[in-house]
């Protein structure tokens, strides 16, 4: 653990927390339909958008927003099948990749993997996918998915901020809002800094290079800066390239590198403001922005020392463990030489903790308690700054918990800026974390034991344990990140397994869908039953919910839940596989 | 729902346009514009022919030249195939390619007998990475300027030459592009066949 590595973590986090009062002022004003300095040129488009669609902008029941959500989502998920089905009819296809590069398996659970923004790829991109589903298919679902994201967690904290009505918004307009004057004008931006970096960014064949031994070396070319921008920005993942942000084309220098993690956590920092300030009081978002930091670096300090520190293997080939001014030390395998230690821990942090799911580094290759960060990571619910939206609805459903926790201490009926916490609310809470819960163990259970699948239709190269790459601890280790990963809507993952199967597909696709839906179902739930709550006037026995009692009281109320949740089923996979060091 | 259906099928083919067809291409047509190197891969020509890009590594195994890392793209540095080797840490695989690998190191460059560099005998993230430490390249200075028939010191001032410092004085780690670095060898101290 180096200097220079603390700095470049302490930079980045000065970054953040610089840019989470503006870009959250900014968002604020937008979702609350005021004007801003992009509304010259947006607000007449904007109108547009709504006469074409048929729109009226009338705010909504809780019901119906999430109605319109589900049904956006499905007609988006089924063009985005067709699109892959029919790759072979569509333009900007130099490469002559067609429907039979993509089984219907396949094309679920991608369809699936992008509506949810998840990302996860069972696929090798340059082989699978040709430039126009790549762009007109994944690039679309990389914006509208996180513009979704970030629409519920608005409409959760209206329904903090009202009281006494029945509406939280209109889904249709926080989509095309978020859309238009958030992810779009960032996105461009950012492709932009990105190519000046040496990201590519055209439609050209792939490039023959005869090397300067003489060999031939065939070159991926694509449209990468305008994806790699809102895969970041929007918290998505989805590489353009197998090796996703580790290949030189998409995160070509230190400087990108810095620059994706920047994109990674900007929308969700700046959320927690945004939230604070739709409440009227920027202390409540300032206090999630506190928790969150703690358990950011938490993470990071964890990753980097075990990555730093190697294994007994790496030692015994004669390998340098200790950093030195021309080289890095450390665990090396699956990490890039322009990144080193310090950056691939903090990516796998960052990606982690967000639901991004990006990779600069195979997290397969990490040392045990390395890779059990970005895992634990996930587990808890991806609430460290987390997606763009998700983050902050899901820490959110962390705080009704830890109100409800205190309550019970004091024996108040808790409450949350200003609204009682009640029976319903707490019991929605409850149901979404069970649901997340139980979808990983129960899919990493099931795919660790089934008989049926092995050598079917199903799984036809052999058992489904079979289709992991390490033995042992390790393996089951692959599973259970595998499961993790699509519940939590991630897409990162132990890359050695092969889930191009359909078993894989679709149990992946279900566990996707359910840890999208089925959790921000009762989110939204809840943020319409509160909006119909009065506002209880603060009195001498409310709990204060943005000092230092309350930060910790949140920290502790997620890092227990996690613990207790997964610590049978990580003591099996990294846990087991340190002491075997 | 039929409403909300409609709507939202209306919204997508619009997104699709916007920020699937419109977004990409201008992005595409700006960087032209404004990065042309870049936005087609950074490509280096000799004599009119492409013989790779600077950042995507290529193979090299004659002693006269510096070796990249080991790569688990395809069958070694296929730049249409990007791979880490996912081995995990506890892979009797990975011990087993360890072993090998830094035998073969010390083989190849049997002047230096100090600690491996930690990228030197590891596989990358991408399988494409095109650089190395400085240190691995310091090592493997001796092999090709004996190779070369040339002083060393020649060689290690190329190599410092060729060392890129952290990205603003502290992004990243100090590396060295081993194609442009074998390119300038070819160039300074052409090999005699």
């Amino acid at each position: 653990m180096t200097t220079n590595g603390w700095l470049q973590i302490a930079v980045f986090f000065a970054l953040i927390v610089m840019c989470a009062k503006p870009l959250g002022s900014f968002i604020a004003g937008v979702m609350e339909g005021k004007r801003t300095f992009l509304s010259a040129v947006l607000v007449p488009f904007e109108r547009l958008i709504y006469r074409i669609c048929g729109i009226d902008s009338e705010e909504q029941h809780w019901t119906t927003y999430a109605g319109s959500l589900l049904a956006f989502s499905a007609v988006s998920a089924l063009l985005l099948y067709a699109m892959q089905r029919l790759q072979g009819w569509m333009p900007w296809n130099p490469l002559g990749l067609n429907q039979n590069n993509v089984s219907p398996d396949l094309a679920f659970n991608t369809a699936v993997s992008f509506t949810t923004n998840t990302n996860w790829q069972s696929y090798v991109p340059e082989t699978t996918l040709n430039y126009f589903v790549q762009m007109a298919g994944l690039t679309v679902h990389n914006f509208v998915s996180a513009a979704a994201g970030l629409a519920i967690a608005i409409a959760l904290v209206r329904g903090f901020a009202r009281h006494s009505v029945r509406t939280i918004g209109n889904f249709w307009v926080d989509l095309t809002r978020c859309t238009l004057y958030i992810l779009l004008p960032l996105s461009i931006l950012a492709a932009l800094v990105l190519c000046s970096q040496g990201v590519i960014q055209n439609l050209n064949p792939y490039t023959t290079a005869i090397t300067l031994e003489g060999v031939k070396q065939t070159i991926s070319q694509g449209p990468v800066a305008s994806q790699e921008a809102i895969k970041m920005l929007g918290t998505n993942g989805g590489g353009f390239f197998n090796a996703n942000s580790a290949h030189p084309f998409e995160n070509p220098t230190p400087f990108s590198n810095m620059f994706q993690m920047f994109l990674i956590f900007l929308i969700p920092g700046a959320l927690t403001y945004t939230f604070g300030k739709m409440v009227r009081d920027t202390r409540q978002g300032w206090a999630l922005f506190a928790a969150m930091t703690v358990l950011w670096f938490g993470g990071v300090l964890t990753a980097y020392h075990f990555e730093q520190q190697g294994t007994p293997t790496l030692t015994k080939a004669g390998i340098e463990m200790t950093a030195t001014s021309t080289q890095s030390g450390g665990n090396m395998e699956g990490k890039e030489t322009r990144f080193g230690i310090a950056d691939t821990a903090l990516f796998a942090t960052v990606t982690t903790d967000a639901s991004c799911g990006a990779v600069n580094g195979m997290h397969d290759s990490f040392t045990p308690l390395g890779g059990l960060v970005p895992l634990f990571n996930i587990q808890l619910g991806e609430v460290v700054f987390g997606g763009v939206g998700t983050g902050l609805y899901g820490m959110l459903m962390f705080a009704i918990l830890a109100v409800f926790i205190a309550g019970l201490m004091v024996g108040r009926t808790p409450e949350y800026l200003g609204k009682k916490i009640e029976k319903k609310e707490v019991k929605m809470a409850m149901v979404a974390m069970l649901i997340l819960a139980a979808s990983i163990l129960f899919f990493a259970g099931a795919t660790s034991v089934v008989e049926f699948a092995k050598n079917s239709y199903w799984n036809p190269q052999g058992p489904t344990t079979g289709n992991t790459s390490n033995p042992g601890a390790h393996g089951l280790a692959e599973i259970l990140y595998a499961y993790t990963s699509g519940t939590g809507n991630n897409g990162s993952a132990f890359a050695g397994i092969s889930a191009n199967t359909p078993w894989y597909n679709l149990t992946l696709g279900f566990a996707m869908l359910i840890g999208r839906f089925l959790m921000l179902l009762p989110l939204l739930a809840i943020a319409g039953s509160l909006a119909a709550k009065k506002q209880v006037p603060v009195s001498a026995g409310t709990f204060p919910t943005h000092g230092p009692l309350f930060v910790s009281l949140l920290v502790g109320v997620v890092v227990i839940v996690g613990a207790l949740t997964y610590f049978p089923a990580l003591s099996l996979g990294p846990i087991v596989e340190h002491l075997m060091l | 729902m039929l409403k909300a259906l409609r709507i939202g099928l209306v919204m997508t083919l619009f997104f699709t346009v916007l920020t699937g067809i419109v977004y990409p291409l201008g992005v595409t047509a700006a960087a032209k514009v404004l990065f042309p190197r870049q936005a087609s891969g950074s490509l280096i020509e000799q004599n009119g022919k492409v013989i790779g890009s600077e950042l995507i590594g290529q193979n090299f195994t004659k002693p006269e030249y510096f070796h990249p890392r080991p790569s688990a793209a395809g069958t070694g540095y296929d730049a249409a195939n990007s791979s880490g080797s996912n081995l995990g840490p506890t892979n009797p695989a990975l011990a087993d390619r360890l072993t090998k690998d830094a035998a073969q190191y010390r083989r190849d460059n049997p002047d230096y007998t100090g600690p491996i560099p930690a990228d030197a005998i590891t596989t990358s993230g991408s399988g494409l990475d095109p650089e190395i430490s400085p240190a691995n390249a310091q090592v493997q200075a001796l092999r090709v300027a004996a190779a070369r028939g040339i002083p060393v010191a020649i060689v290690r001032r190329l190599v410092d030459e060729g060392t890129q410092h952290r990205d603003l004085g502290f992004l990243g780690e100090p590396r060295v592009n081993v194609l442009r670095l074998n390119m300038a060898l070819d160039e300074k101290v052409p090999v005699k066949r």
